[in-house]
């Protein structure tokens, strides 16, 4: 037992950033590192280093997923892995001039929606080598691969397939 | 389906003026306000409510888990029953209805639901971060991480399927605007032109800042009762008719290019060639007005209502919910803001309170926002609560409100009716 009514916290030199005093507000700073599992998806993350998109296909009612998932929506039975062609079409687009905080360097950045053939679902993907004026929806796009991989969505990208009549939205 | 239970009656309602920030009151004070201001309209004492429901969508605005909990004991309601719900920028309309549902079901007598959020405490671009990670992490965060994206794109489809323009988005916008400046707890009164929207500031393509809504602080309260009680307590309640709630995959991209669930006044015949929902329409909401709609026995949507506050996160969204409303058919809903349909003195008025665009979105709140707006419609206690009578309907019977979250992943539609 050591009972000492002298003891004392110890003084410490970091203060805290105030931005004002009335009311009182302060700098309260808060991160966090996740150990994020990509679990059942994990197979799409990894097969986008040997240039492959996988979506998903129900093994029961055979309806085919652009973005992968492993049991159907419209049946509830298991999905088998299924590779998607490299090419596609804009299904939609926008070009963000702002952005949440981690994204805001990279704007403005193109996203589209992309339409495989004969694929029952879309895919969401950054879109590059084109400006707004020159996205419109129907606009053929092939997917291209980071070299180095950071396993993330964003390891494969979209960009115009060259085209000599191209059509340009007014 | 389906026992409807008993009657259900909203009896008082308060709500804060909703602001960029507010940093002198916390949410449990802003709460706290809202609450009194509801209990001393009809004169009730903490012993006259049985139990209550929280409101609020994101823990990370203010790295406060629990805060229901901590409004609950702040209001001096422990140790009352009580429960929070979310689900994203329905929280509050979702939040209603379980209140609804607590009274309905007979475990209580008088139930109050109260909605707030404190978005101030982190910049725009990070809350816009938080509220991204309201989107698919693996798939859609790293890419887009961005709502306004998400409904630009849904925006673009929109104009490419049925012909949509920028103009007519604006005019949501004006409009909206237009209606709040008479509206004292509105966030941003403004009157604005067409021009105006579109020459703001780009967001995301087609939407500009004058398209889209703020980030804000606010709280809302709304107290409901049984057929009974709620006599007692007010001789003008007003009847919560039936509720209405619909569902669609997180995912904008594993939305289905099937067909459309038809209204009463719908036939097959008016959509053959579209592939729905896909990303330019929101299968919930229509899911949620269907059994709305159902439940209150209309059929013809425009004739049998005669206001509706709906979420208009976005412009564009407020286009796509006259159709999955039934107000007029999917397609139209540009033409419908652009023949003045939807104005204040229009067939039927949308958003006379200026809606989520001017009126503020402090998420949590805002479901609860708008049947405090929509209870004074019809209670016709306008002039009263607003100290302006411009915004009162002439005797409104009948009004419906819609919550909205997501792409469009929960939607919640409420019927409400006046008793006299």
């Amino acid at each position: 037992m050591t009972i000492d009514p002298n003891a004392k916290m110890e003084e410490t030199q970091n203060g805290t950033e105030v931005y004002s005093i009335d009311p009182l507000i302060v700098k309260s700073h808060y991160e966090i590192d996740y150990i994020h599992s990509y679990a059942q998806d994990s197979e799409f993350f990894r097969a986008l280093g040997k240039k492959k998109i996988m979506g998903s296909k129900c093994k029961n009612c055979g309806y085919t997923y652009a973005t992968p998932r492993s049991h159907c929506m419209m049946c509830g039975a298991e999905t088998e892995w299924y590779q998607l062609p490299n090419t596609g079409k804009v299904h939609t687009f926008t070009t963000c001039y702002f952005g949440s905080e981690e994204f805001l360097k990279e704007t403005p950045f193109n996203l589209i929606m992309v339409e495989f053939e004969n694929v029952d679902s879309l895919f969401m993907a950054r879109l590059i080598g084109a400006d707004l004026d020159d996205l419109y929806v129907g606009m053929p796009v092939t997917a291209k691969f980071r070299r180095n991989q950071k396993f993330s969505p964003t390891d494969v990208y979209f960009v115009p397939v060259a085209q000599p009549d191209k059509k340009r939205r007014k | 389906m389906k026992h409807k239970g008993r009657n259900v009656y909203m009896v008082s309602g308060g709500v804060t003026k909703f602001a960029k920030a507010t940093p002198e009151m916390d949410f449990r004070l802003r709460v706290k306000k809202a609450f009194d201001y509801a209990m001393n309209d009809v004169h009730l004492t903490l012993n006259d409510i049985d139990g209550s429901v929280a409101s609020y969508f994101a823990d990370h605005f203010q790295r406060q888990l629990m805060s229901g909990i901590m409004v609950q004991d702040y209001l001096g309601l422990t140790p009352k029953p009580s429960k929070r719900v979310e689900g994203g920028g329905a929280t509050g309309g979702l939040a209603f209805q379980t209140g609804y549902e607590e009274i309905a079901s007979g475990r209580m007598d008088t139930c109050a639901v109260y909605g707030f959020e404190t978005m101030s405490h982190v910049n725009t671009w990070k809350g816009n971060e938080f509220i991204a990670l309201a989107s698919d992490t693996n798939f859609d965060y790293p890419v887009g991480g961005f709502y306004t994206g998400y409904y630009a794109m849904m925006a673009v489809r929109h104009m490419h399927e049925f012909g949509t323009t920028v103009e007519q988005l604006a005019k949501v916008s004006v409009k909206n605007h237009r209606n709040a400046i008479h509206n004292p707890y509105a966030q941003s009164p403004m009157n604005l032109t067409v021009s105006d929207v579109r020459n703001s500031p780009m967001v995301a393509y087609p939407l500009t800042r004058l398209d889209v809504c703020t980030m804000s602080d606010g709280a809302a309260v709304a107290i409901l009762a049984s057929e009974e009680k709620a006599f007692e307590i007010t001789d003008r309640p007003v009847l919560i008719k039936s509720i209405g709630t619909g569902t669609d995959t997180m995912r904008l991209s594993d939305r289905p290019m099937g067909k459309v669930p038809l209204l009463p006044n719908e036939k097959e015949s008016d959509y053959s060639g579209l592939k729905y929902p896909g990303v330019h329409s929101f299968r919930a909401g229509r899911t949620a007005a269907k059994e709305a709609y159902d439940g209150a026995g209309i059929t013809d949507p425009i004739e049998e209502l005669d206001l509706i506050e709906l979420h208009d996160a976005y412009t564009s969204s407020e286009i796509q919910t006259y159709e999955d409303l039934g107000l007029c058919k999917y397609g139209e809903g540009g033409k419908f803001i652009e023949e003045g349909k939807s104005e204040l003195k229009g067939k039927i008025p949308v958003n006379p309170s200026g809606g989520l665009l001017a009126s503020g979105h402090p998420v949590g709140a805002t479901g609860i926002m708008q049947s405090v707006f929509m209870f004074w419609q019809l209670q016709r206690t306008v002039k009263k609560h607003f100290k302006d009578d411009y915004l009162q309907l002439n005797n409104p019977k009948r009004g419906l409100i819609h919550s909205h979250a997501g792409t469009g992943t929960y939607v919640t539609a409420t019927i409400m009716e006046a008793v006299k």
